[in-house]
């Protein structure tokens, strides 16, 4: 017992140093730090808007006012202010990106240890399901599902989640291939460590820096394919806030020539967009172990 | 190597029965009534049960996955609910327009993009390499659609310089539609290609073999053009025969946006009139060509690399 918990103690110490480090090497990257920031700041105006901070009403007034101090971006077509639009999609944008992402990054995860942990038979199946899943191209499969689960918020985010988790899968899945027959899982085996322990205590924390790149990754694929699912109409309810819904209105107004709706969705986007794309540059660096002691 | 893609090939068929299964169960189990959803809304009973009969779904949903895999098996994918087509002739018609529009702009950007990541290598650490990747990642963070609406709206409707969109059936025709999403597709593109290409030829540019040209004293120009570019090759080949199913599947939105009549735009069409047949029949195909092409690109490793052995 004691034998057992000294072991932990050292193994917690080693890990907060190679998470220190990592975080030690993110500071000093100036781009990173700066894209972290804009996306706290993208955070806080999704809170604020969902809390009814921002914007708390959609005040109607006349359509396609051109951009005024009022309305920056001016008016839409039922005479909402697109400012206050683009503000409530980041919420909606903000949402699909975490829970779609975290719904794959769990599917991924697991499949991935089990099959990379137990090998045989679950290999084989795990192996089985994602070749299936991955085979099958996503702008079909994502249109099936929703089409079938139907529209709305939801089913957009378990749409994206349940065909996005295969890249962490077959990476987390090698991963514990190299893993799970060295030393230190062969140690925590001889004290006694069942497999559950293995691979969620001892294995997970040395594989889970691939987690969160990916994360970072299925975050930004999500946010973009909610785009093109709502001009397919297969998106979130037209009654929402929708950065999609809002390139969608903007289609049919080039012409009049009004850009609001296009300008103000595109701006939004690119900002949370290229942040966590820089974000994302700088956390995989960070997270390198080739990159230690540079 | 022979006995490995035989191996491959046969492991196609489990792969293809879980592609039918899933496909059958999204749209025969859980997406509602066909039957129902095609009548209309204004539909009475007996209509409905007849339009169940004519699509063969009032028999058991075993009997109905059977039948399902008869078709593919036998290559007869039957008729589009909507338009009464084959769909076998579907694709035929489709895929000489969908390949006219991926083509020209495939082979174009992957030979732009791989020298462009050449010379990002080449100059690693310089303002010219930083801005290149942080070029790259500003472009992957503007949605397509907005390349789409913003492009076909400044060159076409306001320049006046293409169509806004048609189509002309001839080939010699053909070009002046396509010039304007030939260079849609080529931008989209330029963000994922040049950095993957960057990584590629980064992993190669460190390897012992450029440590022993450098130290010989080989200029830099030299180890890039002839050592660095022809290893880096392999897994570039790789990727790039990975990425080729994109030929086929095409670019949805750019076909819908242009009246293209290609695949893209005939699946789009399929998923809006629930035309389940010619939506079964695009995921088999896709999923057939997607296998093909993986395996072919694990094939050509092991044939341009000889370290590679496939057991």
């Amino acid at each position: 017992m004691s034998l057992a918990s000294t072991s932990s103690a050292s193994q917690s110490v080693q890990q907060n140093s190679l998470w220190w480090d990592a975080f030690r090497r993110f500071k000093r990257n100036k781009v990173g730090v700066i894209s972290l920031f804009t996306i706290l700041v993208y955070v806080l105006i999704a809170i604020g808007s969902a809390t009814g901070l921002l914007y708390p009403h959609a005040s109607q007034g006349e359509q396609y006012l051109p951009m005024s101090w009022q309305h920056p971006f001016g008016t839409d077509i039922f005479g909402r202010d697109i400012l206050g639009r683009a503000v409530h999609g980041t919420s909606t944008a903000i949402s699909i990106g975490l829970l779609a992402s975290s719904l794959s990054l769990i599917i991924g995860v697991v499949l991935g240890a089990l099959a990379g942990y137990f090998g045989k038979k679950v290999d084989a199946a795990v192996v089985w399901l994602y070749t299936v899943v991955d085979s099958v191209p996503y702008i079909l499969l994502i249109p099936a599902l929703t089409f079938v689960l139907g529209r709305g918020l939801i089913n957009v985010f378990i749409a994206v989640g349940l065909t996005s988790w295969v890249t962490t899968a077959r990476l987390v899945r090698g991963e514990f291939m190299k893993h799970k027959d060295r030393d230190y899982v062969l140690a925590a085996h001889a004290i006694g460590a069942g497999d559950g322990r293995k691979i969620f205590g001892h294995i997970l924390p040395n594989v889970a820096h691939l987690a969160f790149v990916q994360f970072g990754l299925g975050f930004v694929a999500a946010i973009k394919i909610e785009v093109i699912l709502s001009y397919l109409g297969l998106g979130v309810d037209p009654s929402q806030p929708s950065w999609g819904l809002m390139i969608d209105d903007a289609k049919n107004e080039l012409a009049r020539p009004f850009f609001g709706n296009l300008a103000a969705a595109t701006l939004f986007m690119f900002g949370l967009i290229l942040a966590f794309n820089l974000f994302n540059d700088a956390l995989r660096e960070a997270l390198d172990p080739k990159m230690k002691n540079k | 190597m022979i006995g490995y893609a035989i191996r491959r090939i046969l492991y196609m068929i489990p792969i293809l029965f879980g592609v039918t299964l899933l496909t059958f169960t999204l749209f025969n189990v859980f997406g509602g009534d066909p039957a129902r959803r095609y009548a209309g809304k204004h539909a009475t009973e007996e209509q409905v049960q007849v339009i169940r009969a004519e699509l063969g779904l009032d028999r058991s949903l075993p009997a109905q996955y059977v039948y399902f895999v008869k078709q593919i098996a036998t290559f007869d994918y039957g008729r589009s609910w909507a338009s009464k087509q084959l769909i076998s002739t579907m694709i035929t018609d489709g895929i000489g327009a969908t390949l006219s529009l991926t083509a020209p702009a495939f082979a174009a950007s992957t030979i732009f993009c791989i020298f462009l990541a050449l010379f990002s290598v080449y100059g690693r650490g310089t303002i010219f390499d930083r801005g290149i990747v942080v070029t790259c990642l500003g472009l992957m963070s503007i949605s397509s659609l907005v390349y789409i609406l913003a492009l076909q709206y400044l060159l076409a409707f306001r320049g006046g310089l293409f169509p806004i969109s048609g189509w002309d059936p001839s080939w010699a025709g053909r070009w002046e539609y396509l010039t304007l999403p030939w260079i849609i597709m080529f931008v989209l593109s330029l963000g994922p290609n040049i950095l993957i290409f960057r990584t590629v030829i980064m992993d190669e540019a460190f390897q012992d073999y450029a440590r022993t040209a450098r130290a010989k004293g080989l200029a830099e120009k030299h180890i890039y053009a002839k050592h660095i570019l022809k290893n880096a090759m392999i897994p570039i080949i790789t990727v790039v025969v990975i990425e080729m199913p994109v030929l086929i599947s095409g670019s949805v939105l750019i076909e819908n946006f242009f009246g293209i009549p290609g695949l893209g735009g005939t699946m789009i069409k399929a998923l809006n009139d629930s035309d389940f047949p010619v939506i079964k029949a695009f995921t088999v195909m896709s999923a057939v060509v997607y296998m093909l092409f993986n395996l072919l690109s694990d094939l050509l490793y092991s044939a341009v690399d000889p370290r590679v052995k496939l057991g």
